[in-house]
């Protein structure tokens, strides 16, 4: 990671939709009066996702003057935490986690699959498809090497798996979400391995509920829009 | 009271203290960077670590209560150390990890020689690094043309930001970025919009904040250090001047809890530039229109020729806001020997009368008795600009909870919440009846408070007001029993010393106004300004103008002769603070050229005149001064008020007018001829007004 720095350049100004003031307004009444402040991150995400995946610096002054903060206050948030993007992202936005279980399961060939279909980090590609950034631990370890791509996981990646979603995406082409190897959820590799014998059907348990593993999805972006 | 055992030690201390605390009580030194006492506590540098016996990790003894500790086994008091081998470890480590992305730029840091990392690493740190990997490096920051950044040599303690956030109440500065890309920095680099945030640089415990016009000007070591006490404005702010040779080089706070604490404003801090510059340093006579440089005696002789041998009636002395007791006891006795009573220290022309007794000029409670007040009232005030030390203090007493303020007057941003009760004096009178809801806050308030600005007795109503005020006061009960809150706010260094000495019309003498009218029709012979400048220099006439001060000012430009004095660094003198607590200022340099101390050239000229004064040194000059008023020998000391009469004080007749409250100081950094003449002030000035008036502008 490196020192975090507003992009040189933003926008005019920044001003939430309708329907997303709307939605501030009720997160900030979540909080007793005066503490209306607590409700900085959410609407801080709220103006990302709206503001195509970045925070530009209107949107920071903008969330300060709607919870009666100091402009520094709302700066430092947006800069502590890495979630949110001060400068623009790709209408993609790769997130791939290089923290120990993924880098073990082979996490520095999906960055060098980064590097050489999108460029260096934090760079947008020049159709603006894509972006990537390395991040720690996103949580999926059983499913490693693992990226985030806007709200989605997709898991169990190789180079070449890896390689083929991007151009998936780039293409417009459907896309699985999740394990990319035919893994459903975080089951074992090829099939149940225990309870074979009558008392479970392997995958009966958990996932009829979550249509995760194996959904198609036409667009796998699930930002802004709301 | 828990009872603690510190260094094998025991020691009983109060409750709700931090360990840190106790352990200075039991006289134990601990090495601290973001603690401060007077800031609340963050424990992010790790550098107080003690030993508390039982527990499994050093302790940050500036968080830990010392009511959390534990007794021992057998109910024994708890055991802190604080010299054993854990803790000598464990600041060793601290200091070894503080040292690694600070740079080793010692020899050309202004820190050097006053640095809490340099001393601290001598005393508890190691002499070498471990570290072989490359050191970080951050940008440096722009915050405005008082604080110089140098930004790598943060060590990240934060107290500047508390500060800002805490005292000044200009949230401003702020930490971005997280571990070890944090920087603190002002929102997209604006310049600091608070009127006491130099005191940032005192905080730092290393070079990263530093003074920017002192930079690289001198080293701590090579200054004489002179206690002395601020003029800018009439909080009386204790400080020390720095001096090398006969330069002023810059002006640290000293600590008074009763006055400043340990802060001082910008423009106390900030001023020194201005005692070099635009300075009058030897005596100038007009002839043929044109200033002169001349010698004393012909000054002397050019004053003689005009004022020897005319009606005292037709002579008139206006003392400035910067004029020392000792001067104008001085002035007061001449002008009093040759026959004047046209004499006046209200160069604003407030219309404050002393026969009503010192407590209707003074700031009764006390500026520390803020701090018991529980329902405030400002008339016509905006203490941020005119005491921005009080304005400190008010701010921490909101903070405490329970304090509502009400405003009077122009619309200020003062830092804390406050209720707007209206403009002008007809609201003032609606509260004395009763009327508004902010009365019944008053009279229910155990320690009420009225601050009058001494702007507003300025105006052509401003006795009409002060009455009001004092309705106001007894209707709600704000003197009472061991508590007076009836409080006048001057924001002139010399003007409560003026009214103690009485430095005003004697029988049938004239006041300001009636000298500046007297002047213009041609009325007066001559008129001596002892350092004012704030009058209306083109109302004056014809009149022969004899001018005593510092700066070439507006005085200076008007004046016939000009005899040049010394400033309050280059003379001893007492001054009496708007609380009514005299205290002394000391020569740290002395004055330029041929310039004089005020009481000396009066006296000098006294003996010209032919009504010699009678006394040949300032010791016999305040010896004669003490005699007549006992108080201004009691230095720092607060003379018990009489007691106020409120019910004579309101029964004023005088009518009020219906202007609104204005704004008392347009300019903060620019109020004195000293700041006028500061480079340093007119750029902060320039950046403020360039910005626009942003409600956070000072």
């Amino acid at each position: 990671m490196s020192v975090r720095r507003l992009d040189p350049v933003q926008p005019e100004s920044f001003k939430f939709s309708a329907t997303n003031l709307k939605w501030a307004r009720e997160q900030m009444k979540k909080f007793p009066k005066g503490r209306q402040a607590s409700a900085v991150i959410p609407l801080l995400w709220r103006a990302q996702e709206q503001h195509d995946g970045w925070l530009p610096e209107p949107a920071i002054r903008a969330v300060a003057e709607m919870l009666d903060m100091a402009y520094i206050r709302v700066y430092e948030i947006a800069t502590f935490y890495t979630m949110f993007n001060l400068s623009p992202v790709g209408k993609y936005f790769v997130q791939l986690c290089g923290t120990t279980p993924c880098w073990l399961r082979g996490a520095n060939d999906l960055k060098d699959v980064c590097r050489r279909v999108i460029g260096d980090q934090q760079q947008v590609t020049e159709d603006g498809m894509f972006s990537w950034l390395e991040v720690e631990c996103l949580g999926a370890c059983t499913n490693a090497p693992m990226v985030q791509i806007n709200k989605d996981y997709y898991e169990d990646l190789t180079a070449e798996s890896f390689e083929q979603l991007l151009e998936d995406l780039r293409a417009g082409k459907e896309v699985t979400l999740g394990p990319q190897n035919g893994r459903q959820f975080s089951a074992p590799e090829g099939g149940a391995t225990t309870l074979l014998n009558g008392t479970g059907k392997a995958g009966n348990s958990g996932g009829a509920k979550r249509k995760r593993s194996g959904a198609k999805t036409k667009s796998a972006t699930g930002r802004g829009g709301k | 009271m828990p009872k603690l055992v510190i260094d094998g030690t025991e020691i009983e201390v109060e409750d709700g203290i931090t360990l840190i605390q106790a352990c200075e009580e039991a006289g134990v030194e601990i090495p601290r960077f973001c603690y401060h006492e007077r800031l609340s506590i963050a424990g992010n540098c790790r550098m107080c670590l003690v030993e508390v016996v039982g527990a499994p990790k050093p302790v940050a003894s500036c968080a830990m209560g010392v009511n959390d500790l534990r007794p021992g086994r057998d109910g024994e008091p708890p055991e802190i150390r604080t010299n054993s081998e854990t803790v000598k470890k464990a600041r060793e480590g601290v200091m070894e990890f503080l040292l690694i992305n600070h740079p080793l730029d010692c020899p050309i840091c202004d820190q050097g020689g006053e640095c809490d990392l340099q001393d601290q690493a001598m005393a508890y740190g190691v002499d070498g690094s471990r570290f072989v990997e490359n050191k970080r490096a951050v940008e440096d920051k722009n915050i405005g043309p008082l604080i110089k950044t140098i930004m790598t040599r943060c060590i990240h303690c934060t107290r500047c930001v508390r500060f800002m956030t805490e005292i000044a109440g200009v949230e401003e500065l702020g930490m971005t970025g997280r571990g070890e890309d944090v920087e603190i920095t002002t929102y997209l680099e604006q310049g600091m919009m608070s009127e006491m945030s130099g005191n940032v640089i005192d905080l730092c415990p290393v070079g990263a904040l530093t003074s920017k016009p002192y930079a690289f000007a001198a080293r701590p070591w090579e200054l004489r250090k002179t206690e002395s006490i601020d003029v800018m404005d009439a909080v009386g702010s204790n400080i020390r001047v720095d001096t090398r040779g006969r330069e002023v080089m810059r002006i640290l706070p000293r600590n008074n809890d009763d006055v400043n604490e340990e802060w001082i404003s910008d423009k106390t801090r900030f001023v020194w530039d201005g005692l070099r510059t635009q300075r009058l340093d030897r005596p100038y006579v007009r002839i043929r229109g044109k200033l002169k440089p001349a010698t004393w005696n012909d000054a002397f002789a050019a004053i003689a020729r005009k004022v020897k041998g005319k009606k005292g009636a037709k002579l008139a002395a206006i003392a400035g806001d910067l004029a020392g007791a000792e001067d104008m006891y001085a002035l007061k006795d001449l002008m009093t020997r040759l026959g004047c009573a046209n004499i006046d220290c209200r160069q604003d022309g407030a219309l404050i009368d002393p026969a009503m007794g010192r407590a209707s000029y003074l700031f009764n409670s006390g500026l520390a008795g803020v701090e018991e007040a529980d329902a405030i009232l400002l008339v016509g005030c905006d203490p941020r600009r005119e005491a921005s030390v009080l304005n400190a203090r008010l701010r921490r007493r909101w903070r405490a909870g329970t304090l509502k303020v009400g405003l009077i007057g122009p619309e200020a941003d003062l830092t804390y919440q406050h209720e707007y009760i209206g403009a002008g004096p007809q609201t003032l009178s609606s509260l004395a009846s009763g009327k508004h809801a902010f009365f019944k806050t008053l009279k229910a308030a155990k320690h009420p408070m009225i601050i009058v600005g001494s702007g507003v007795l300025a105006r052509g109503d401003g006795a009409a007001i002060l009455a009001q005020a004092a309705k106001l006061a007894d209707a709600a009960g704000v003197v009472k029993r061991g508590w007076n809150g009836f409080n006048v706010l001057h924001h002139a260094a010399s003007r409560v010393a003026g009214l103690d000495i009485g430095f005003l019309p004697g029988k049938s003498g004239l006041d300001t106004a009636g000298i500046l009218k007297a002047a213009k029709a041609g009325k007066l012979d001559a008129l001596f300004l002892l350092g004012a400048d704030e009058i209306d220099m083109g109302s004056l006439g014809k009149t022969f103008v004899v001018y005593i001060g510092t700066h070439g000012d507006a005085g200076a430009h008007r004046a016939d002769v000009i005899l040049p004095a010394a400033a309050y660094t280059e003379k001893s003198s007492i001054y009496v603070n708007t609380e009514g607590r005299p205290q002394m200022t000391d020569r740290a340099v002395f004055p330029p050229g041929d310039a004089r101390e005020d009481w000396a050239i009066l006296r000098a000229l006294s003996a010209e005149l032919g009504v010699p004064l009678e006394y040949d040194s300032l010791a016999e000059l305040r010896s004669a001064m003490f005699d007549d008023h006992r108080h201004l020998a009691l230095i720092d000391e607060i003379q018990d008020g009489d007691d106020l009469d409120l019910k004579k004080l309101g029964a004023g007749s005088a009518r009020l007018g219906k202007q609104p409250f204005t704004r008392t100081i347009t300019d903060y950094y620019l109020t004195n001829p000293i700041a006028r003449a500061s480079a340093i002030m007119a750029e902060v000035s320039a950046m403020k007004t360039g910005l626009g008036k942003t409600g956070t502008d000072g």
